[in-house]
Formats: C-alpha cells, sequence, structure tokens
C-alpha cells in the first residue's frame, strides 16, 4: 500500500469568489444552414425542426441559472436558412452586435462564413464540419470545433478494433465527396493504428430510391453479390458520410462480420440513450425541453454555448478574444457528461472528447480505448495530433 | 483487490451487542442492504424505492431517510423493524440531503429542478425551495446550523444558503462538477470535492459564516491517468486531522493530513467508490463501491481496508446508526 503514496500538490489558488456583481451580457447566435437534402434512410433520422436549437437553448438555461448568480445574461438567437441564403443571415446576425456565433455548415461554407465573420471580429463554433482540412491547413485561429473530426470518429473505431483484435478490414466506402472524405480517415486510422484494410469497395451513389416500398427488396439482391469475393477480413468498416446504404450493410454481407463506422457500431460524440457519468441529468432536461431524444447537433451546440458560459463566468467577459483566449488556456475545463473535462486542443482549435460507440440502443464502448496512451492526453490518441496538423494559425 | 484486503480480519472480530448497523442505498438494485457493524454481516435487505441514493439517518438513529431519485418523495424507514413507515415531499429527483442535527428540517438537493427543498420531518411538509444552480448534488450544514451549503453540479458553485430566511448569501466558484461538501466539526473549514476538475476546494470560513476560498487540493496516484482521479464523497475526522477523499473510478480513498492539506495516503478499496461514513466512534470507515457492487471498510487509525462485503447493484450512499 505504501507504495501507492504520492505526494500530493497542494496548489495555491487566487480566490475566485464571486465578489461584487458585474453585469454582462452575453448575446449569441446558432446559424444552421439547411442543404437540399434527400431523406435519411431511417425515418427515425428525421431532423426535427429545432435540430441544434434546442441544444442551444438547453445552454442558454444552463448558462442563465449559473449567470443569475453572477449577473451575467445569456441570449441566443437561431437562425435556420438555406445555402444561398447563409451569407446574407450571417451580416445581419453580426449587424445586431453579436460576435458569438455557433456555425451549422457544410466545411466549405463553414470555411467562408467564419472568414467573413473574423472580419466583424466574431468567433465561431463549428457544430457540424467534420473535415480534417477545417482542423489542418484550412484551420481558421477564430474558429473552435465542438464536432469531432472525421478523424477522431474514425480513431475510435479503429482503437476498439485493434482492441478487439480484429485488424483486417474490409473498407466499404460511398462516392459521394464527403463518404470519400471519411473513407481516408478510416485508411489513416488504419496506418495509425497498425490495422489492414485488405480490400476498399466503392459503393456508387446512383440516387436510387432509399426508403421506397421496394428499396430493402432491392439491396436485399444487391448488396451481397457486391460484397462478395473480398479477401480474408474481420470487420466490415463503412464509410457512409451521406447516409445512402451503410445502414442497410449488417444484415446484407456476403461474409458475416460486424460492421462499424457509419452502421452497425457507430462512433458517435452524444446520443438519447447516454447514461453514464450523470448524462441521465442532461437527458432529462434536455427532454423536458424538447419533447424529443437529443442529437449529436444539439449536444455540439449545448457544448459550443456552455464553453461560453464556462468562459465569460471564469473571465467576467463577453470578449470574443478573451474568450477565445480562456477556451485555449489551460485554464480551461468543462464538465460535458463524458466522464473527464473536456478542453482544446491550442493548435487547431478542436475540442478534445471522448467517442462513444453506439449500437443504436446502448453505449457499447468509449474510446480512447484502455492502453493508448499519449504524453499530453489519452484523447489526443483521437484526430490531429499537434505534429500532424498543418494548422498554423493558432501559432503566436 | 481481494488480496489487499485479506490483510487483517482480526481487527474486525470485536463485535458485541452493541454493535450498530450501515445502511446502503443500490441505486440500480432499488433496495437498502444492512450490515452488522460488529460482525461486518450483511443481515437484511429491503426495497428501498425507485432509485435510492441519498441515505441518511435520524440523530437518535431510529429513522432511515432515503432519496427514492425516480418516486420523487424521501422514503422513512424504521431501523428496527425495516418497515416504511411514510413518505416525506422531497420535490422531484431528490439525490442527497443533510439533516439539522436536531433531527429537523431535512434539506434536500434536488438535482432535476435547479432546487434544494427544505423539508419539515415532523409536519411533513415543504417549508421552502430555493432556486440554486444547475443540477444541485452536494449538502452540508454548518456545525452552528446557520448555513446549508449545496454545490451545483453544471453551475460548479458552493452556495452557502441562510438557514433563517432561505437566501444565498454568497457564492464560490470552485472547479468542474462539485459532488460534495463537507464542514469541519468546529466549522472553520469546508471541503468541496469537484469530480471533473479533480480538485477538492478548501474553503475557510470566518467568524460570520463568510466563506473564502484559500487552496485546492490536487491528488497524483502513479499508474492511474489523472482523468480518473475524480473526488467524489468527503470525510473528515471530527479532531479535524484526517480528511479522507473517495476518488471515484480510481478504486482509492485518498488520505488528507488535516493541518499540512498534503495526501499522505492512497487506500485501494473497490471499484468507483464514491460514498462513505464513519462508525460512531470513527474506527471504521465504510465506502461504497458503484461498481464492484461492495462496501470496503477501512480501519481509520491504520489507514488501511480490512475488509469487503457484497452489497446490492451499484451501491450508492451509506449511514451508520449513532451509539
Amino acid at each position: 500500500m505504501r507504495n501507492l503514496f504520492a505526494p500530493l500538490a497542494a496548489v495555491a489558488v487566487g480566490l475566485t469568489v464571486a465578489g461584487p456583481v458585474r453585469a454582462v451580457e452575453v448575446d449569441a447566435a446558432v446559424l444552421r444552414v439547411d442543404y437540399p437534402e434527400l431523406l435519411p434512410i431511417s425515418r427515425y433520422d428525421l431532423p426535427p425542426e429545432d435540430l441544434g436549437f434546442a441544444g442551444a437553448a438547453l445552454a442558454d438555461e444552463d448558462n442563465g441559472t449559473t449567470g443569475s448568480f453572477m449577473g451575467h445574461s445569456y441570449e441566443t438567437t437561431t437562425h435556420a436558412v438555406a445555402p444561398e441564403e447563409a451569407d446574407a443571415a450571417l451580416d445581419e446576425i453580426l449587424e445586431t452586435g453579436t460576435r458569438l456565433v455557433v456555425l451549422a455548415a457544410g466545411a466549405e461554407d463553414t470555411g467562408r462564413l467564419t472568414d467573413r465573420a473574423a472580419e466583424a471580429g466574431a468567433l465561431v463554433f463549428n457544430i457540424r464540419a467534420e473535415s480534417m482540412e477545417l482542423r489542418s491547413g484550412a484551420c481558421r485561429a477564430n474558429l473552435l470545433h465542438t464536432v469531432p473530426s472525421y478523424g477522431m470518429r474514425a480513431d475510435a473505431v479503429a482503437q476498439f478494433a485493434v482492441w478487439k483484435k480484429w485488424p483486417s478490414w474490409l473498407l466499404v466506402e460511398g462516392s459521394n465527396p464527403a463518404d470519400k472524405a471519411l473513407s481516408e480517415a478510416y485508411a489513416r486510422a488504419a496506418r495509425k493504428f497498425g490495422a489492414e484494410i485488405v480490400e476498399t469497395r466503392t459503393f456508387e451513389d446512383t440516387g436510387g430510391a432509399r426508403r421506397t416500398d421496394t428499396g430493402h427488396a432491392m439491396v436485399q439482391r444487391q448488396l451481397p453479390t457486391f460484397m462478395q469475393r473480398a479477401p480474408e477480413h474481420d470487420v466490415v468498416i463503412a464509410a457512409d458520410a451521406t447516409d445512402y446504404f451503410a445502414a442497410y450493410l449488417p444484415f446484407h454481407l456476403w461474409s458475416p462480420r460486424p460492421v462499424m463506422g457509419s452502421a452497425g457500431l457507430r462512433p458517435v460524440t452524444f446520443h438519447g440513450a447516454h447514461e453514464a457519468w450523470g448524462a441521465t441529468q442532461f437527458q432529462t432536461r434536455f427532454e423536458e425541453l424538447a419533447g424529443r431524444y437529443v442529437r449529436e447537433e444539439d449536444y455540439n451546440a449545448w457544448l459550443a454555448l456552455r464553453v461560453i458560459g464556462e468562459a465569460v463566468t471564469r473571465t467576467g467577459s463577453a470578449d470574443p478574444d478573451t474568450l477565445r483566449d480562456y477556451a485555449l488556456s489551460d485554464a480551461f475545463e468543462l464538465a460535458a457528461f463524458k466522464g473527464q473535462k473536456v478542453t482544446f486542443r491550442d493548435w487547431n482549435g478542436q475540442m478534445r472528447l471522448p467517442i462513444l460507440l453506439y449500437d443504436d440502443r446502448i453505449t457499447v464502448s468509449v474510446s480512447p480505448q484502455d492502453g493508448f496512451l499519449h504524453q499530453v492526453s489519452p484523447l489526443d490518441t483521437m484526430g490531429l495530433d499537434r505534429s500532424e496538423s498543418d494548422c498554423t494559425a493558432f501559432e503566436e | 483487490m481481494k488480496t489487499v484486503l485479506a490483510a487483517s480480519v482480526l481487527a474486525l472480530t470485536a463485535s458485541g451487542a452493541l454493535a450498530g448497523k450501515a445502511f446502503v442505498s443500490n441505486e440500480r438494485g432499488n433496495d437498502i442492504t444492512v450490515i452488522d457493524t460488529g460482525s461486518w454481516e450483511v443481515i437484511h435487505t429491503f426495497a428501498g424505492g425507485n432509485r435510492p441514493r441519498g441515505i441518511t439517518l435520524s440523530p437518535d438513529g431510529s429513522l432511515l431517510y432515503v432519496c427514492a431519485s425516480d418516486d420523487d418523495l424521501v422514503r422513512v424507514f424504521d431501523t428496527e423493524t425495516y418497515e416504511e413507515v411514510y413518505t416525506l415531499p422531497s420535490g422531484p429527483d431528490p439525490e442527497l440531503f443533510v439533516i439539522h442535527p436536531s433531527g429537523n428540517p431535512l434539506y434536500i438537493a434536488n438535482e432535476d429542478d435547479n432546487l434544494v427543498t427544505v423539508t419539515d420531518t415532523e409536519d411533513h411538509t415543504i417549508l421552502a425551495e430555493v432556486p440554486v444552480g444547475v443540477e444541485p448534488e452536494g449538502m452540508a450544514i454548518s456545525p452552528d446550523t446557520n448555513w446549508v451549503v449545496n454545490t451545483s453540479e453544471t453551475t460548479n458553485m458552493a452556495h452557502f444558503i441562510s438557514t433563517e430566511d432561505y437566501e444565498i448569501k454568497h457564492n464560490i466558484l470552485v472547479d468542474q462538477r462539485p459532488r460534495y461538501a463537507e464542514y469541519l466539526d468546529d466549522g472553520s473549514r469546508l471541503f468541496v470535492s469537484s469530480e471533473i476538475g479533480g480538485t477538492v476546494s478548501v474553503i475557510d470560513i470566518a467568524g460570520d459564516g463568510t466563506p473564502t476560498l484559500t487552496q485546492k487540493i490536487e491528488f497524483e496516484v502513479p499508474g492511474v491517468l489523472p482523468e480518473w482521479l475524480q473526488p467524489v464523497g468527503v470525510k473528515a475526522t471530527s479532531d479535524g486531522s484526517r480528511i479522507f477523499v473517495a476518488l471515484g473510478p480510481a478504486n482509492r480513498v485518498a488520505v488528507i493530513d488535516g493541518a499540512s492539506l498534503e495526501v499522505v495516503e492512497y487506500i485501494m478499496v473497490g471499484q468507483r467508490v464514491w460514498q462513505m461514513a464513519f462508525t460512531p466512534g470513527e474506527e471504521y470507515l465504510v465506502t461504497t463501491n458503484g461498481n464492484s457492487n461492495d462496501v470496503t471498510v477501512i480501519d481509520v487509525a491504520a489507514e488501511e481496508a480490512v475488509r469487503s462485503i457484497q452489497v446490492g447493484q451499484q451501491p450508492w450512499g451509506v449511514a451508520i446508526t449513532p451509539d
């Protein structure tokens, strides 16, 4: 027992007593770009109208309660727009003086809108775009990400597969650019963690019926033949960022193998059945407010606004630069129902987050997996580590 | 872990008719395990309502109060017959509470509703509802009974509520996810554990009750990732010489020297250790271990785990009868 003894660091701290109340008004906006999209394969996945907004509303409540003890008030507006209206909508938000923007958009729009926001000195939180480029060469100094990247998700799956000793993968990718980007993240994850991709197959998006009466009948004939004559493999990895085929894979393979990635065991940042680490409280609060289960976009929006709330609470300021600097500093930490504090990578603005591996009913496992160690944080075994990111906007 | 605990059963043989009872709330099992603190045998198990968490006793030890979180009330049991005698209104989702040393009232944290509910244990009525931060959990009452402290897990504050007018007079920001608050017996100091922040905040209390955050205690165990050092339950000996801190998934209880505020020992216990209670003479400290479904008995003087006892599913809290 004695060898467990370790000297303890008793850290002297400055006074953080909530002293004289100083009023701070925190205005934020959630801007969601709604792209014309085909219906999802499953009607369970139909996007609710308040997607993301409900998470923001919960964060406003949470921040407001805390703020009531500090003299801080929070008000967040929500905006759902078509892609061609996005720039004008952002301009309107900025014209009202709001300098904190939570953005749900594709990668390209995220980059352009973030630059537009930068001209006004605004700080942007990305809650949807998972592109690796935005965390690397195309990063922006005023862009923080609460949504995990493709790489973080792929690495989360890869660690689990390697931990299970299932190192041979058959990778099935979609044919759209986002599918290819996700597929590349899995290829990278395989190299990183010593798995082998025995073959990569592309399932063409021919724009066929996703959810018609006969969809499953067609799929039942097409998929097995598509999947036959593959080299020996332990697991099928699906890279279908556009949701047109992966959901059909698990029971339509040629060889019976587990499916992971875009179907089967999916890497998610949050889901409505997650209960560990006090998450039940989040779920009940959210469901009472929204009347539905939480979606990832809601959690990402909640996180972004909680980052703002936490930074305002600790700094007493609503200035975007002050909040950004605090969020990126060593002092920042946030409890997010993930069993450990979440923080930001100061080299590309990505939030470090555990990834839940979810089978559409329960949390099956959580990555990083045991044994995947890192000199800074085990969370940095997922996604772009400092040396892997080409981002330079955060230097100085 | 078993090898550690097999060590000294000898110390436990001293029993007798005066032995007390430890009551353990099993959050997933929906029951209460009763352990004889002389023989350390489980002597009874009874239904505790839905999702029993916070658990405490009346000052004379005759009544057991249990926060039945999913029933939205407090269940009250006779500690001899184990019969439920009545229920108390608690407000929604009661998680943890503290009882006034006189036995009345009960101060209850309502986790889902950002409230502290004050319930009269004799009239069975709600005396007050105090709005606090998001996800209230930890509850403590100052030895002079002038203050009730509540910690709010998402707001990250300790709220100091006057027991006279039920108004919050002071708020102290602490690290992420404060779970538990514990006063020293002389009222001069309050400890607040922060589960996700990984620290225990040391808050000195002036004569008029004004709190000042003076220090944060950190933890470090070789071979254990810092992320898993998650302080939850805190218990101080009555002389203030030792403070015990349950470290959750680190499966250890830290022993802090009350004078230097340095960790002097880490005691290996069961898995995911949360709450703790002393036996009346502070000979033993009992810990609830949620993932191994057992409690660990720590010899307080030796600062060693001496026994583990299997209880129900996901033990949460523990209360031990007074002498």
